[in-house]
């Protein structure tokens, strides 16, 4: 018996391709549903956005660093 | 017995610190004149930040002196960080508190809001994280 090369399966060439028709069009509706619905939305703040440097110094890394400040201040008075 | 001890602890760490100020004191370089001429003037001042600010606009002399001075500050407050695995930032806020804190009276500082105050015999207003 010959088989047509495009049919490895039993079931008719046409049922095949509806299927497959099928699944693309379930996943072009499907899919842009699922992205709109994790879209995030963001909205621009009304104030300015202030980013505070200094939050990088904090009180216990001033009072590590205070008695080599003392020192480099001594050491260098003509820059102090 | 512990009253002896802790005595005889202070008296020591006195005893190093005089030795370490007289052997320190010969290599202590001072402000060259300009520099301190200007900080007493009230023309520069210093910044919470770590570095000389101009309290008015800067002439060019007083500008070059000031930036000059500011980047000497920033390599020794570079290699400082470096050595103590701090960032130039934290090193150089840390040595403003204490060059603000040093300030004699009549020369001018930056508070914290950004204004200039003319140091007086009392507490400079400094940043909270200040020691």
């Amino acid at each position: 018996m010959l088989y047509k090369t495009r049919q490895l399966t039993d079931r008719p060439y046409d049922a095949i391709r509806c299927n497959m028709r099928s699944l693309t069009t379930a996943g072009l509706i499907l899919g842009p549903l699922i992205a709109l619905s994790a879209c995030v939305q963001v909205t621009a703040p009304d104030k300015p956005i202030v980013i505070n440097l200094n939050i990088n110094i904090k009180q216990e890394v001033v009072y590590r660093l205070d008695g080599d400040a003392k020192d480099l201040i001594n050491e260098e008075a003509d820059i102090f | 017995m512990l009253n002896f001890v802790k005595k005889n602890k202070a008296l020591t760490i006195l005893g190093g610190l005089t030795l370490t100020a007289v052997v320190a004191a010969p290599v202590m370089a001072q402000r060259n004149p300009a520099y301190a001429a200007a900080r007493a003037s009230g023309a520069i001042g210093e910044k919470p930040d770590g570095y000389l600010g101009y309290v008015n606009a800067p002439s060019p002399a007083i500008k070059a002196l000031v930036e000059d001075i500011n980047i000497k500050r920033k390599a020794a407050y570079t290699r400082k960080a470096q050595e103590t695995n701090s960032t130039v930032e934290q090193f150089a806020f840390t040595s403003g508190c204490n060059l603000i804190m040093r300030t004699s009276a009549g020369e001018k500082y930056q508070t914290p809001s950004g204004g200039w105050e003319t140091r007086s015999g009392s507490a400079p207003t400094r940043d909270a994280r200040c020691p």
